[in-house]
């Protein structure tokens, strides 16, 4: 659609700028303070939908705020926390009908009946589910794993485990036992096939080292790696701690199986096997490892606490990654890690910084709160959306991202620790941006399968990732703010596609619908920012108008790349 | 392949986006043109090339041998144009040994590889509450504004991901690119006029987050944006396109991507970029570590190495161009059961030379075994400060992390004297 150009569009404008169009609204309420009612900087009462554990999290939040004598920042605008919301429970921004439908709910309980819609209907659940495995996969084999060169991990198996987990909302403690204690094939397909294998199969090289670690880090925060070659340099924990963990993994191994005639891996399959120990003893299954000065010492399996088991290799009387994983879900750090874990998610920040190190050198910023949701979180038999619902509905994280003379001081990026008086900037994840693409431009409607989607999203992400080439994996990412994501999001094909004008795509249907050429742009800036545009913003996208002799489908192609390359856009605020 | 829009020279399109266009918001300010006194400072063309070995290769079967003794692995030693013997597979680099110098006597304490990838890098050990800029943000924020004429990134990392710039913020990160010279997304695909609107768009939206005062990120993505579109409109993006070179000078670098990559740091320093590194992993040889080395590792570093010094010198660039070869640590002198050597910082070596530092001699002595430093220990700071001096970069300089604490330039590390005999 074509409009008359220029005099017409200053009409447009003109109206827009006395208040007859309902993009006056917009207008106001963008470009003014927030007039929302709701949390008061100092007031006594803030929303606690009635659940204790969000009232005893506000209290607790708020204690570390007078403490330090900060005031929070006011309460973000509904828009901005919608989107917020949608991003970090499925992993993407809200469409335009989703966050209309929400502004339309004027009750005191509209946040707590969203936050219940995206956990438990039905409709949100494959969202849920991919957004979770999404995050779960980086974490158990990293970006990488399943994708180098003669790999046994199954990424798909990964996947395939950990959304069945996440789909039926998989008691935590469960979910850990099994990561820890599984047997079977990798791929799906593969014989006695389970994906949860597919954590450690690939970490049992040099007697399962890389096991040891992960499964420290990832289960319990506690960092072990350097004490796999000498004595921590800043806690207690000695090498021997290290390799009795280890030796809890020495009845493990990964059996490759090739495809038929070739020398590439088809699956592998992670069995138990009888550990006799290094002195061919099974009843007294030993390990030996090295002191730095050359020294032998011996270990047996011990948890982290000190508890010991059986000395016996036999998998048969004593199946050791069992025992493990028994005791990990027992342990208090399983509950601390992942409540950090997930408060970090939320928040930006965790109560301690990395999420995964809650040794006694590196103390919480909130031990009372961290304790309390660990407690709750256990009491509530590790049921993870419940987790999720308490921090969601929390004072903290529905508060603004601006900040305000009362909070300034509280800056993590100035090595503070985190104090959440406002909401801190984080750019989106990769996945997320791909999500949120997807959505804004309505292209998730006409996705194909499960797998294929997945494919497709993978080698976009593949582009980002790097290798630093040591054994243990380590990986970096280039979808850091950095130059390479800003050449992705100026001219990549994601956003070439997304701001694709022709006929049959997302903004040739907006281009040639019937809504008033004002609210074109704000149906864009909704579906990319779920705010309104400002007076100067339509202001620009009418001057965009004039420049493209009033081709629609290309003034609005222009607006909606300036949107999606915004700050405001890729920033979760 | 990038081209600047319709033909347009890069200096038309500059001053379309600075000044005159059919859009009435803020023009837009474009890095450089913030550097407003950049003219009146002394002229300064020193470059650094960093050669990062990730993994940690084991110093004492490259650089440091100890033939006979029961650590001491099973390769010989050669002489060189140097005052120095190294590892007889590296016989290219021994011819040029003359202008290149050993430090035998590294001393350090980080042995993990996160740990220690983040103390070489920054001359910081790592800590909780901040994070430090890297080498090359470092170099490139003290040596850019004697650049002006710079469009591209001042800090390249070719394949890999080097260390972030810490509280420098991420204006100063790494540019990270493959070592094939094929930047990605370069070309929008649409007039430069149009270009120039988009932009303006996307400087209101911009502008109006970061009045907003939601932190440094609103701000520091404006700063990024500001970078790239620079670079999408440069000429000098031609620096990247190793695949220009003519196949004789190729050749000579090898044909792997490290190879390429010291090939692209050339033409880069060339071009005015003061800092690339390098990046060459599969160092973590905690197995079969000799064969590797002869087999894989040490053919592909001997050839590159040899080529760039001799290249780099050829050209007259290497009295500029400061190189630096080394790890996150190295590797345990006790060889262990799978005929491998696990991670050692205790002592090691790394090598140095060019931008004036002498060459063709080692510093520095381990013992027989090379388990112990003999003379004076030296660490990640001492590099540092070694290098700041090669560049003319002043010791004294000070940064200001953002919660105000200063940070004195290569954090106090004292310069290896006999570098500069």
């Amino acid at each position: 659609m074509r409009f008359r150009a220029l005099r017409r569009l200053v009409a447009v404008a003109i109206i827009a700028a006395s208040s007859v169009l309902a993009i006056d609204s917009a207008v106001a309420q963008s470009a003014t303070e927030p007039k929302e009612s709701g949390a008061k900087p100092k007031g006594p009462i803030v929303a606690d939908y009635g659940i204790p554990q969000v009232r005893q999290i506000n209290q607790e939040v708020r204690q570390v705020w007078s403490d330090f004598q900060l005031s929070p920042s006011p309460a973000a605008f509904d828009g901005e926390w919608c989107r917020r919301v949608y991003l970090d429970i499925i992993g993407r921004v809200p469409s335009v009908q989703e966050l209309r439908e929400f502004q339309a709910g004027k009750d005191a309980d509209r946040k707590a009946k969203l936050v219940n819609k995206l956990l438990t209907d039905e409709s949100y659940q494959d969202e849920y589910a991919r957004n979770w495995t999404t995050i779960w996969t980086n974490i158990l084999i990293g970006r990488n794993g399943g994708l180098e060169d003669r790999t046994m991990t199954s990424r798909e198996g990964m996947q395939k485990y950990l959304r069945d987990s996440f789909a039926r909302n998989k008691q935590y403690d469960r979910m850990v036992f099994e990561l820890v204690t599984a047997t079977g094939g990798t791929a799906p397909g593969s014989n006695n096939f389970n994906g949860a294998v597919n954590f450690l199969v690939m970490k049992l090289d040099e007697n399962a080292a890389q096991a040891t670690a992960m499964t420290s880090k990832i289960f319990l925060g506690l960092q072990v790696q350097c004490t796999q070659c000498h004595n921590h340099p800043f806690n207690e924990w000695k090498q021997q701690k290290f390799w009795e963990f280890n030796a809890f993994f020495r009845q493990t191994r990964a059996q490759r199986s090739f495809v038929p005639g070739t020398r590439r891996v088809e699956s592998a399959q992670l069995v138990n096997q009888d550990f006799s120990g290094e002195n061919n003893d099974p009843n007294e299954a030993i390990l030996f490892y090295e002191l730095r000065n050359g020294l032998l010492q011996s270990a047996f399996p011990v948890f982290t606490d000190g508890t010991a088991i059986s000395r016996n290799g036999s998998v048969n009387y004593c199946d050791r990654r069992t025992e493990l994983g028994k005791l990990i879900v027992k342990s208090p750090f399983m509950s601390k890690t992942m409540v950090n874990r997930m408060w970090q998610h939320f928040l930006g920040y965790g109560f301690t910084k990395p999420i995964d190190d809650l040794g006694p050198h590196n103390a919480p910023s909130h031990p009372v709160l961290l304790d309390y949701l660990a407690e709750q979180f256990a009491a509530a038999n590790f049921d993870i959306k419940e987790l999720i619902r308490w921090i969601a509905l929390s004072e903290a994280y529905s508060l603004s991202s601006r900040g305000t003379g009362g909070n300034k001081a509280d800056d993590p990026l100035l090595g503070e620790s985190p104090k959440f008086t406002h909401f801190y900037l984080r750019q989106m994840r990769a996945e997320e941006l791909y999500e949120s693409l997807l959505v804004a431009t309505q292209a998730h409607k006409s996705r194909g399968s499960y797998e294929e989607q997945e494919k497709l999203k993978g080698e976009w992400l593949g582009q980002f990732t790097l290798a630093f080439g040591t054994d243990e994996g380590d990986e970096s990412t280039t979808f850091n703010g950095t130059i390479p994501q800003a050449l992705m999001l100026f001219n990549g094909d994601l956003v070439k596609k997304a701001i694709n004008a022709e006929k049959g795509s997302f903004l040739h249907s907006v281009a040639s619908s019937n809504l008033s050429p004002a609210n074109k742009i704000e149906y864009l800036y909704e579906a990319a920012l779920a705010r309104r545009p400002s007076s100067s913003e339509i202001t620009i996208a009418n001057q965009l108008l004039v420049a493209r002799k009033g081709d629609a489908g290309a003034a609005l192609q222009d607006m909606f790349w300036a949107v999606l390359n915004s700050n405001e856009f890729i920033l979760q605020h | 392949m990038f081209s600047t829009p319709s033909g347009m020279t890069r200096r038309h399109f500059m001053s379309h986006l600075a000044g005159a266009s059919a859009l009435t918001v803020p023009a837009l300010t474009l890095g450089h043109s913030l550097r407003t006194h950049a003219a009146e400072l002394k002229k300064n063309h020193k470059s650094a090339i960093l050669l990062w070995m990730s993994g940690g290769p084991s110093t004492m079967d490259i650089w440091d041998l100890k033939p006979g003794a029961p650590t001491g692995g099973p390769f010989k030693q050669i002489s060189t144009a140097g005052d120095v013997q190294i590892c007889e597979h590296m016989s290219m680099t021994a011819k040029v040994m003359d202008k290149l110098a050993i430090v035998r006597s590294m001393s350090t304490q980080e042995a993990d590889h996160n740990r220690g990838r983040y103390y070489m890098h920054t001359g910081y050990k790592p800590v909780l509450n901040i994070e430090h800029p890297s080498y090359g943000a470092v170099m490139a924020h003290e040596l850019v504004d004697q650049r002006t004429d710079l469009q591209i990134p001042p800090f390249v990392s070719v394949g890999g991901g080097s260390v972030g710039p810490g509280f420098l913020g991420m204006a100063w990160a790494p540019f990270v690119v493959n070592s094939n010279g094929q930047v990605r997304n370069l070309d929008m695909g649409i007039d430069d006029s149009r270009l120039i609107q988009r932009m303006q768009a996307l400087r209101l939206i911009e502008t109006n987050f970061i009045s907003q005062n939601r932190g440094s990120a609103a701000e520091e993505h404006a700063k990024v944006l500001d970078k790239t579109l620079n670079l999408m409109t440069s000429a000098q993006m031609d620096a990247f396109k190793v695949n220009k070179e003519p196949k004789e000078v190729s050749d000579r670098y090898g044909t792997d991507g490290f190879a390429r990559g010291c090939l692209m740091a050339r033409r880069l320093v060339e071009a005015g970029v003061p800092f690339v590194e390098v990046d060459y992993g599969g160092w973590d040889n905690h197995a079969n570590i000799f064969t590797t080395l002869q087999n894989t590792k040490l053919p592909v570093i001997d050839k590159a190495i040899s080529a760039l010094v001799e290249d780099l010198n050829q050209r007259g660039l290497l009295q500029d161009t400061a190189i630096i070869w080394m790890g996150e640590f190295s590797r345990t002198p006790r060889i262990n059961g799978n005929t491998g050597r696990d991670h050692w910082a205790r002592s090691w070596s790394v090598v140095l030379g060019g931008a004036g530092m002498k060459g063709g001699i080692a510093v520095g002595k381990t013992n027989d075994d090379g388990t112990t430093v003999e003379t004076e220990p030296y660490t990640s700071q001492d590099v540092m400060a070694t290098v700041c001096k090669a560049l003319g970069i002043s010791l004294e300089t000070t940064f200001t992390s953002k919660s105000g604490r200063p940070m004195k330039i290569a954090n106090g590390g004292k310069v290896i004297k006999e570098l500069f005999a």
